[in-house]
Parts: C-alpha cells; sequence; structure tokens
C-alpha cells in the first residue's frame, strides 16, 4: 500500500477583490465581493514509502497548497488524502507527530533563542526521549555542519546557516516522511549542495520519503527519480526525471565568440538562439547535423575565439512545457 | 502516557517563554518608571476626590492600595493579542503553529500565562519596593501601598490573582483568535477600552455609582482587578469574597471554551496562500 495516497484532491480560495479607484473601495464598504481561485484541481498520485517526489511548477501552480494540505494545516475543498491510512487534517496530532516540514520562505525556529534552545524546546515539543533526542542532534549537527552556530540567536545567523538549521530542526523527532518546500531558495552555493547532500543521504541511507518542491532545476537533478510537474493547480506531468532529461538531450547548444564582428550567421542545421556581441549561441540536433561538422563550417567562414557546447538546460525544457500547457503564471 | 509526559510540551514552551520574557528588562524598567507615573497622577486624582469630603465606600488609604496594586500588576492586563501570534498571523506563519503535535489551544494559553506572569512578576516586586516598602521608611505612609487586611484575605488574595491570570490568559486567547481571523493585530484594538473601563484600572469600579454595582461585579473583566485588590484590603470578605472567586472561575471557563471553539474555528479556515 502506498504510503501518501492522494485522489481526487481539489482546493480552492476565495479572495476579496474591489474595483478599482476611490468608487470602488467606496462600493467595497457597502458590498464585498470575491473571486475564487482553484489552487489545486482535482490532483490525485500516489508515493511509495522511501521515494522522492520532485514537485516543480511556476509560482501560484498550487505546490505549496498541495504540501499545506499533505502536512495538515490546510483542509482541501473536496477530494480524499492519507498518509500512512492518517486524514491529515482530521488526525492532525497524530499526523504532524510524524512527519517534518520546512518552509524555505519561512521559519519555524525562535527569531530571538539561541539555536539549541530551540531544538530543545522542539524535542520536548514532539516529546522526544532524552536519549534519542541527544542521538539525532549530534547526527544531525554533524551532517548539516551546523557545530559552530548552535548558540547563536537564530536572527544573527546567514541565511544558508539559518536554513540548514531548520532542516536539523524539522528533523529531530525523526519523521519517516519530509516535506520541503523550497529549501534552497536563495541560498548559495555551497549551502545548496550541502541541503541536498543531506537530503540525499536521509533518503537513501535512511528510507525517508521526501517530498520537495523547487524552482532550481539543480535541485530536482540532484535529487528526484520521479518529478511531478504541476501547473493551473493540475498535474501535467507524472514522471522520471531520466525520461525527462533524455527528452532534452535532443537538443544541444553551441556557444561561438566570434574574434569580428559578424553580420551573417545563418549556419545549415543549428537554429539561432540568441546573439550578444559577438557571443552567439545557436541550438542543434546532433543526430542531424554533427557538432563537428558544424563547428568545421563555422571556423570555415569566420575568425572564431572560443567554442562550447553545451546541453540545453532543463529549465528551458520545463518552461517550454509551462507553456505549452499554458501554464505558466499569468 | 504519564501526566507528566503529556504535559511535557506544554511545560516547556511555558519555561521557554517565561525566560524569554525575563530577559525584556529595559522594557521593563521603561514599563515600571511609566507606571510610578502614572500611580502618582492616580493617587493625586484620588486624594483631591476624597478632600471632597462624601462618603466612599473605601477609604482614601484603601483607594491608594488599589491604585499600587493596579500600577504594579498592570500588566496582567489583556491588552492585546500575543506579539509572536499577531505576527505570524499577519505573515501567514501562523500554520506553522497547527504541524506541532500539540493542543494548539492549550499551548497559546500557556504562552499567555507565561507572558502575563513574567511581565508582571518584573514589574511588580520593584513596585512593591517602592511603594511599600520605601515610601512609609522616607515619612510618606499615608500614600504608601498598605499590607492586606488579614492573613486570610491575603491568601484568598493569592488565589484570586492566580484566577486573575487566568482569567486575562483565557480572554488573550480570545484575542489572538480575533487576530487570526482578520489576519491584522488591530483586530484587537477594542479590547483596551473595555477592559481598561470595566476593570477597575480608571477609576476603581467600587468608587462607581451603587446603583451600577451589581452588573460591574458580574462582568466579566471586575476579576482582572477590582475583585483581587477589594479582597487584599478586606472589602471583600468572607461570602463575598466567595463571590468574587465565583465570577472569576466562571469567566474564565466561559472564556477557556469559546477560545477552544474559535480557534478550531479559525484555523479550518486559514487559508495560508502564497508560500
Amino acid at each position: 500500500m502506498p504510503q501518501i495516497l492522494v485522489h481526487d484532491l481539489t482546493k480552492r480560495f476565495h479572495v476579496a477583490v474591489r474595483d478599482p479607484g476611490l468608487a470602488g473601495a467606496f462600493r467595497g464598504l457597502v458590498r464585498r465581493r470575491s473571486r475564487e481561485i482553484v489552487a489545486l484541481a482535482s490532483i490525485g498520485f500516489s508515493l511509495e514509502r522511501g521515494e522522492l517526489l520532485g514537485l516543480i511548477g511556476p509560482n501560484g501552480a498550487g505546490k505549496s497548497t498541495l504540501i499545506k494540505i499533505l502536512s495538515g494545516i490546510l483542509r482541501p475543498t473536496s477530494g480524499r488524502c492519507e498518509v500512512d491510512g492518517i486524514v491529515p487534517w482530521i488526525e492532525r496530532i497524530a499526523h504532524v507527530a510524524r512527519i517534518g516540514v520546512v518552509f524555505g520562505q519561512r521559519t519555524q525556529l525562535w527569531w530571538d533563542l539561541p539555536v539549541i534552545e530551540s531544538f530543545e524546546l522542539l524535542a520536548n515539543i514532539y516529546r522526544v526521549p532524552k536519549a534519542q533526542y541527544s542521538r539525532s542532534l549530534e547526527q544531525l549537527v554533524e551532517m548539516m555542519k551546523i557545530a559552530p552556530v548552535l548558540e547563536v540567536p537564530l536572527r544573527q545567523l546567514s541565511l544558508g546557516q539559518r536554513m540548514r538549521c531548520e532542516i536539523a530542526s524539522a528533523l529531530l523527532h525523526s519523521p519517516t516522511i519530509l516535506f520541503l518546500d523550497e529549501p534552497t531558495i536563495g541560498l548559495d552555493a555551497i549551502s545548496k549542495l550541502a541541503v541536498r547532500e543531506f537530503v540525499k543521504t536521509l533518503n537513501r541511507e535512511h528510507g525517508v520519503t521526501v517530498i520537495l518542491t523547487t524552482h532550481d532545476m539543480h535541485d530536482i537533478e540532484a535529487l528526484a527519480r520521479r518529478v511531478i510537474i504541476i501547473g493551473n493547480g493540475r498535474i501535467l506531468t507524472d514522471s522520471n526525471f531520466e525520461a525527462m532529461r533524455d527528452e532534452v538531450r535532443g537538443e544541444r547548444r553551441l556557444i561561438v565568440e566570434f574574434a569580428e564582428d559578424v553580420v551573417d550567421i545563418e549556419f545549415c542545421g543549428a537554429t539561432l538562439k540568441s546573439r550578444e556581441g559577438r557571443t552567439v549561441e545557436f541550438a542543434f540536433d546532433p543526430s542531424r547535423s554533427p557538432a563537428h561538422e558544424l563547428i568545421a563550417s563555422i571556423a570555415a567562414r569566420h575568425e572564431v575565439e572560443d567554442i562550447r557546447v553545451e546541453d540545453a538546460k532543463i529549465e528551458e525544457v520545463i518552461a517550454r512545457f509551462y507553456s505549452i500547457h499554458g501554464a505558466a503564471e499569468s | 502516557m504519564s501526566t507528566l509526559s503529556l504535559a511535557q510540551p506544554y511545560l516547556a514552551v511555558l519555561a521557554a517563554r517565561f525566560s524569554l520574557m525575563l530577559q525584556y528588562r529595559t522594557a521593563a524598567l521603561a514599563g515600571f518608571v511609566t507606571q510610578c507615573w502614572w500611580g502618582i497622577i492616580k493617587i493625586m486624582v484620588l486624594a483631591a476626590f476624597y478632600a471632597g469630603g462624601a462618603d466612599q465606600p473605601i477609604t482614601l488609604s484603601q483607594a491608594i492600595t488599589y491604585v499600587w496594586l493596579g500600577q504594579a500588576f498592570l500588566a496582567l492586563l489583556p491588552w492585546q493579542a500575543d506579539a509572536d501570534i499577531s505576527i505570524a498571523a499577519e505573515t501567514g506563519n501562523v500554520g506553522y503553529e497547527r504541524l506541532r503535535p500539540v493542543d494548539t489551544h492549550v499551548l497559546w494559553l500557556m504562552r499567555a500565562i507565561a507572558w502575563r506572569v513574567a511581565n508582571a512578576t518584573l514589574r511588580a516586586v520593584p513596585m512593591f519596593g517602592i511603594a511599600a516598602l520605601l515610601l512609609p521608611v522616607i515619612g510618606l505612609r499615608a500614600w504608601a501601598w498598605q499590607p492586606p487586611a488579614t492573613l486570610l484575605a491575603s491568601l484568598m488574595f493569592a488565589l484570586s490573582i492566580t484566577l486573575t491570570v487566568l482569567l486575562s490568559s483565557t480572554f488573550t486567547v480570545l484575542l489572538n483568535c480575533a487576530v487570526v481571523a482578520l489576519k491584522t493585530r488591530r483586530a484587537s484594538n477594542l479590547a483596551p477600552l473595555f477592559v481598561n473601563s470595566l476593570s477597575g484600572m480608571v477609576v476603581p469600579l467600587v468608587l462607581l455609582p451603587a446603583w451600577a454595582q451589581g452588573f460591574l461585579f458580574w462582568q466579566p473583566f471586575a476579576g482582572l482587578v477590582d475583585i483581587p485588590y477589594r479582597i487584599y484590603f478586606g472589602n471583600l470578605a468572607g461570602n463575598a469574597a466567595f463571590a468574587g472567586l465565583f465570577a472569576q472561575a466562571l469567566w474564565t471557563c466561559v472564556f477557556f471554551v469559546l477560545g477552544r471553539a474559535w480557534l478550531s474555528r479559525v484555523m479550518n479556515r486559514i487559508d495560508m496562500q502564497g508560500s
């Protein structure tokens, strides 16, 4: 039986709207109007224990709403959702004791308290036995490399340090499922790598089920085997990450820095993607026009300073995916 | 599960918050100075009022003690919602409260108790030092905070002021709910109006017209100021004192039940849009 089961899940919000201008404001005093927003429209999927699922989608697609329903914060408008056989918003306390949640843009640690005191408070709130607490603390501190900041109040930490503490704090009670909502947002490269490495270990070695939302395709690339793309509250695709990447492999990029100003830059088998001064980017399909032929034909006609070949970026593929499905943020 | 481990999360939050509040010494000092200042002004007004000569239900010395008690325990008055919960409500972080495997209502109540008690302790102790100990020494005994009427009165006062803490904290949870429901801390802006005027903090309730006393005694806010202080200097004694304690306990229960119902309602309705 799958660990997480979501069936026909729908969430609608009502937001107040008013007509523009002063007249609109006065009208709003008398008659309130609201507009309905469909955050999730009949979503369904299931997840086995130990899976790592990447959720991606443009802003406002419904990713966070889905995480909030799964974690028991929000009630859906209709539909079913079970985590380990528990309906999150009905048996909330039993449910949240077994999950860990990190929202990248929010903090759940106490702003004025030293990190270690927040940890201890959380351990008490989750009723973690003393021995188990010191064991997981030791492990988490080492893995997240946060030993030097434990005594520092949260507000004095950098974003990267803070996020590592946040993730550690979500795991003090050894949850079997971890929800990460944009865990790498705003982090520097080193912190991003640390977070990814940690999530990977947690999933592969400790068997923790992870659902991760992100805008950073490198997160997905490094972590997720399975990817669900959400747009306009619907699942656009639910597939294997490898398969998605293979689709992209068909297209590669050739970036040429010319040594001279070039006017005519049409080449057979390559389409112009962008141009900035003397640097020009082409797209080509290696199965039809091999890279070496293309390079030779360019070098034969122009003075060239430098040439590189790159895979198309996964971001671009996803962006294309959004626009095909009309899911780009409107 | 043993009672201790059942209570563990709530006691931990109570302790953490209490120790955090004790750190805000500068705020406490500023508050203390302001309270001394207002205490002096109120006493001067009362003295002028008593100089008018008419018979009053409490003596000037009792009225002065009333003022000092009020200034010492000012921080027990539920003027506004919990600051952290207000911020969380405004930023949408309040959903995080639902991620904890605890009863949110009890948790908020504990936070409120810790907040009120820590704040009041920080101010009551120096106020007692100045108004009850220092003033008599420097020859201002007539203007000082007097000792309780009897030993029994002091015990009943201890019970009554404990009920004041609970009454105030259960009411704070109601303010929290209002703030969460409307997503702005201004939702609790009306509270000071009722809390100040109906508790006796502005004018001791006992000095208001006799025909209003029945209503004033049984409305919820009397239990914040008027009832415990009158018990302290013996104006409410015997059955009247028990009636006062009963009124406090009754309203605490009412606020507790209302708070539970309202909290579960607002929590089912929070939307927390965006991320």
